[in-house]
């Protein structure tokens, strides 16, 4: 089995680092490459979305294998929300075919709260089936139906888990679920609620989950005062603590205090026991992680012959 | 029961653009209890309907009637003479109702007017939810008495997503999140371990996936 990048980084014991990209509402192959641009050699994967926030973007396999072609390793992300488990199953396939390995398992923004609301929500699988589904593939060379792939292929499998979502208590008890299903990896929603977090990763120590799994641990840089409003306001799953927003507002340059901010974070972060790495979420801002990794003392990233 | 509104006046209107005789069929199962399509509302239809036309320069006769249940053909019969006498029928019975309609009277066409709208239950007056999709294969007994199929905006049997906040869906605030009311439901009987088990991927061929589904049973066939 060839191991991807992430893998390899996080099986080293290095504290990883990835990066996020969100395709564009058109198929510029250049506007892809620009956003990767800026995050090569500052990142050991990139995520990509999957039509985040349930808007209508180019799909994330073809922009993986656009990076890919930069050589910068994708995290290919993958929701249930609009594909069957026959769709599903065959773009694995494909993205294993064109050189991906990362795949992260989410179930997807409801279609209601994006560009398309009268679309029909699919979830034939859930998040958790589809790490299964995954780990069956690759471990049984088996799909859900019981047919048996042609030849193995290599996936490294991520999941994502919210510690700021409700029921808070359960969090960590979903994470060992996800573990048991198939796990490799786990990135988490963005962090501004460091206490909360804090809470959250000694429950998930106590319990011995770290050991299990690699977790990533999510954060973005603020760019404004509005985005930290929207953001509190109006994502799903979001907690954007007022001490976060107070200092940005009394801030004079808010997009050097959001930078701040940030690398204050991943400093805290690095300290945090099971925290394996930072995923730094700076969509449509990808031009700033250079300077934060650099900052932060993330750089040079690890290379492996 | 099933629960549906009446389709707005507009739409029916339209629709009974060409007709000059009307008959307004309501049904006196679950529409009359969720106040869509019961004996009641097919009069005020009717008023309503009569109403507009006549405002319209363009009269329409409308005659009302509410048989017990539109959905079974049995009770069809008593309203043939109606159904002859009018140039069409609008049947405020469910989905289930009118097609039996068209089906049992099918010199005639019948009209949609309502929307027929879930499976469910009234929750205060005036207020109703939806709870059951019809599956065809109930996880009742492991999700402690509520749906995740139904009443989880994303169906997930591994619930909840990471959209959940203060035990609302992030689809709307005013909507619970199925699965906060399960975890909470477990934790109320000590049975949170439940949860650890990794529910496989559903068998949808049991619900509308499988095609139009059909039930025969043998034992009480004549």
């Amino acid at each position: 089995m060839t191991k991807s990048n992430l893998q390899k980084v996080l099986e080293s014991g290095a504290f990883a680092v990835t990066g996020e990209l969100g395709p564009p509402k058109s198929g510029e192959r250049e506007v892809i490459e620009h956003h990767a641009s800026h995050l090569k050699g500052c990142v050991d994967s990139v995520n990509i979305t999957d039509n985040q926030t349930a808007i209508v973007r180019t799909s994330s396999i073809a922009a993986g294998k656009i990076i890919l072609d930069m050589g910068i390793e994708p995290n290919v992300q993958m929701t249930v929300r609009d594909r069957n488990r026959i769709a599903i199953q065959a773009d694995v396939l494909g993205a294993a075919a064109l050189g991906m390995k990362n795949v992260l398992c989410i179930q997807g923004d409801h279609a209601s709260l994006g560009s398309e609301p009268q679309a029909k929500n699919v979830n034939d699988l859930d998040s958790m089936n589809l790490i299964s589904t995954l780990k069956k593939m690759r471990d049984e060379q088996e799909f859900i139906g019981g047919d048996k792939l042609d030849a193995p292929i290599d996936l490294y499998i991520g999941a994502v888990a919210n510690p700021f979502a409700d029921p808070f208590e359960y969090r960590p008890y979903r994470l060992a679920k996800k573990i048991a299903a198939g796990a490799d990896f786990i990135q988490t929603q963005v962090i501004f609620d460091m206490e909360r977090f804090e809470l959250y990763m000694k429950k998930v120590v106590d319990m011995g989950l770290h050991e299990k799994v690699r977790i990533i641990a999510g954060i973005t840089p603020l760019k404004s005062l509005g985005a930290a409003r929207y953001m509190k306001k109006f994502v799903a799953g979001m907690i954007v603590p007022d001490h976060i927003i107070d200092r940005l507002k009394g801030a004079k340059d808010k997009k050097a205090e959001g930078v701040n901010m940030a690398i204050e974070m991943i400093e805290h972060l690095k300290t945090i026991e099971g925290v394996a790495g930072v995923h730094i979420m700076a969509v449509a801002w990808e031009e700033i992680v250079p300077e934060i990794a650099e900052r932060a003392g993330l750089l040079p990233r690890p290379t492996f012959d | 029961m099933i629960v549906a509104e009446r389709k707005p006046l507009k739409e029916i209107l339209a629709n009974l653009e060409p007709f000059k005789k009307v008959l307004v069929l309501g049904c006196g199962e679950c529409v009359t209890v969720c106040m869509a399509g019961g004996d009641k509302e097919a009069r005020e239809t009717a008023l309503a309907l009569s109403i507009a036309r006549n405002k319209a320069g363009n009269p329409i006769e409308v005659k009302t009637h509410t048989v017990e249940r539109q959905c079974e053909p049995e009770y069809l019969e008593s309203v043939r003479h109606l159904v002859e006498e009018a140039d069409v029928v609008v049947s405020l019975a469910c989905g289930v109702g009118i097609q039996n309609m068209n089906m049992y009277f099918d010199d005639k066409r019948t009209l949609p007017g309502v929307n027929t709208t879930f499976m469910g239950m009234p929750t205060a007056q005036g207020e109703w939810m939806e709870n059951c999709l019809g599956c065809g294969n109930c996880v009742l007994d492991e999700t402690m008495g509520i749906c995740p199929i139904a009443r989880c905006s994303k169906s997930m049997l591994n619930g909840p997503c990471g959209g959940s906040q203060n035990g609302k869906c992030e689809v709307n605030k005013d909507l619970d999140c199925a699965w906060h009311l399960i975890v909470e439901r477990l934790m109320k009987f000590n049975k949170l371990d439940a949860l650890q088990e990794i529910k496989e991927p559903k068998d949808w061929s049991t619900s509308h996936n499988g095609g139009p589904r059909k039930m025969i049973r043998e034992d009480v066939k004549l």
